[in-house]
């Protein structure tokens, strides 16, 4: 009986072999790289209606977080503020600024301001900004460097995993009090921070759950 | 398996290209890779929504409306008027901790124009904002509580009201802490309590 495969068909079982191996280990890297909201969702950084620069408005005039986000320690949800909030100042300051049209415009008509929504968890996650601002998290946690950012943009990925990481372990994140809403203040480094978060935790008995009903109701 | 190896190399390569890396700065949207109930039809906070007419889902409160916690039955912690006259007094417990408090919001909400001492010196006046009054001149210092908690509440000359900033408590701990501001600069060695004043000495 004739040869019906060639000698380099010996070579072929292990060759499939080891293909299917790199394109298996590929599809599971690109999965773990891409699927994941560490790329879906930071770096996204919308064009606003009105190019609001909150390093101007917070390093520069020193504007406490909540003169606009007035209801943050109150609500769980984090006001965006109103025009009229804008225009106690921008009525005088920068009145003719073509920056500002749109905020002129709302302010005659009365309807709001589209602004782009840059944070925005699942419908099926409940999360209380007031819980966590009045227990020694700061804005700087989950928004990264506000005060310092012309543009913002989504800083961390707001994934699940992100999230038990210092509900397991929040001494790693908190900070003092009157402290939380100052971003432009370093925490101390290594062990110390680590000492202060126990600290705090004692203190304030913070207790952060792990329960899936915390978030999910 | 080279022309395999090399097949791979440039599907890698074009996936990589379209997708770009982790953190790079997009306006484009973020991607819901499995959106099952991701977004719900439901009303949510200060977003539009297609049910109402104006297709805002935060509604404007029913005229009338009181805060839960606000006294119904309480018209100058209200309002600041006792009738048709300005009330003096603060209506509300003064403690160090409502001073501390007062302190607080004064810090967010006034300092920008009227300053950290009411001078009317604030930063928004480098930049073209007019008008902030002194609270150390005469006519301040006159101005009853209660009048002082209206023009917080509701804005004068050109200052717009905060009353949708700050709750009722709010205002009232800032009109304690104005009053506490006027006090501190034009007191004598005479109010400072005597345990406390040879820490001023030599000063």
């Amino acid at each position: 009986m004739a040869n019906l495969f060639g000698k380099a068909a010996n070579e072929l079982p292990p060759k499939i072999v080891v293909g299917i191996l790199i394109i298996g280990v590929l599809t599971v890297a690109g999965i773990a790289y891409y699927f994941t909201p560490k790329y879906t969702r930071v770096g996204y950084m919308p064009k606003q209606p009105i190019p609001f620069d909150h390093s101007l408005h917070v390093t520069g005039l020193g504007l406490d977080c909540r003169f606009c986000h007035s209801f943050v320690e109150k609500s769980g949800f984090s006001n965006i503020p109103t025009t009229q909030t804008c225009m106690a100042c921008h009525r005088m300051v920068k009145a003719d600024s073509p920056k500002l049209a749109e905020l002129r415009e709302s302010w005659e008509s009365g309807e709001p301001v589209r602004w782009a929504r840059i944070y925005q968890l699942p419908d099926y996650v409940y999360f209380d900004h007031s819980a966590h601002v009045n227990r020694s998290v700061s804005c700087f946690s989950c928004h990264g460097e506000v005060n310092l950012m012309r543009t913002v943009y989504h800083k961390t990925p707001l994934s699940m995993s992100w999230c038990l990481d210092c509900h397991r372990n929040p001494e790693y994140f908190l900070r003092p009090e009157d402290k939380v809403f100052d971003l432009a203040w370093t925490p101390p480094t290594g062990q110390q921070q680590i000492e202060m978060g126990i600290h705090l935790v004692e203190q304030e008995k913070i207790k952060p759950s792990e329960n899936c009903s915390a978030c999910h109701r | 398996m080279r022309t395999f190896l090399l097949l791979l190399a440039c599907l890698v390569f074009a996936i990589v290209s379209v997708t770009g890396f982790r953190g790079t700065m997009t306006t484009r949207n973020p991607i819901e890779i499995f959106p099952d109930m991701v977004r719900q039809a439901k009303v949510k906070e200060q977003a539009s929504s297609f049910f109402f007419p104006d297709q805002r889902a935060s509604r404007y409160p029913v005229s009338g409306t009181v805060s839960r916690g606000d006294a119904v039955d309480d018209p100058y912690r209200n309002t600041g008027m006792i009738g048709d006259h300005w009330g003096e007094g603060i209506p509300i417990a003064l403690t160090a901790e409502t001073l501390r408090s007062g302190k607080e919001r004064f810090g967010i909400f006034c300092t920008a124009c009227h300053g950290a001492t009411g001078s009317g010196n604030g930063i928004a006046t480098q930049y073209g904002l007019v008008g902030v009054p002194n609270y150390h001149a005469e006519h301040a210092r006159q101005m009853p509580d209660g009048q002082i908690f209206y023009v917080i509440t509701h804005g004068q000359g050109l200052m717009l009201g905060y009353g949708a900033n700050l709750s009722v408590e709010e205002r009232w701990a800032i009109v304690a802490y104005i009053r506490a501001l006027q006090l501190s600069q034009s007191a004598t060695l005479a109010d400072v309590p005597i345990a406390e004043r040879q820490q001023l000495e030599g000063k």
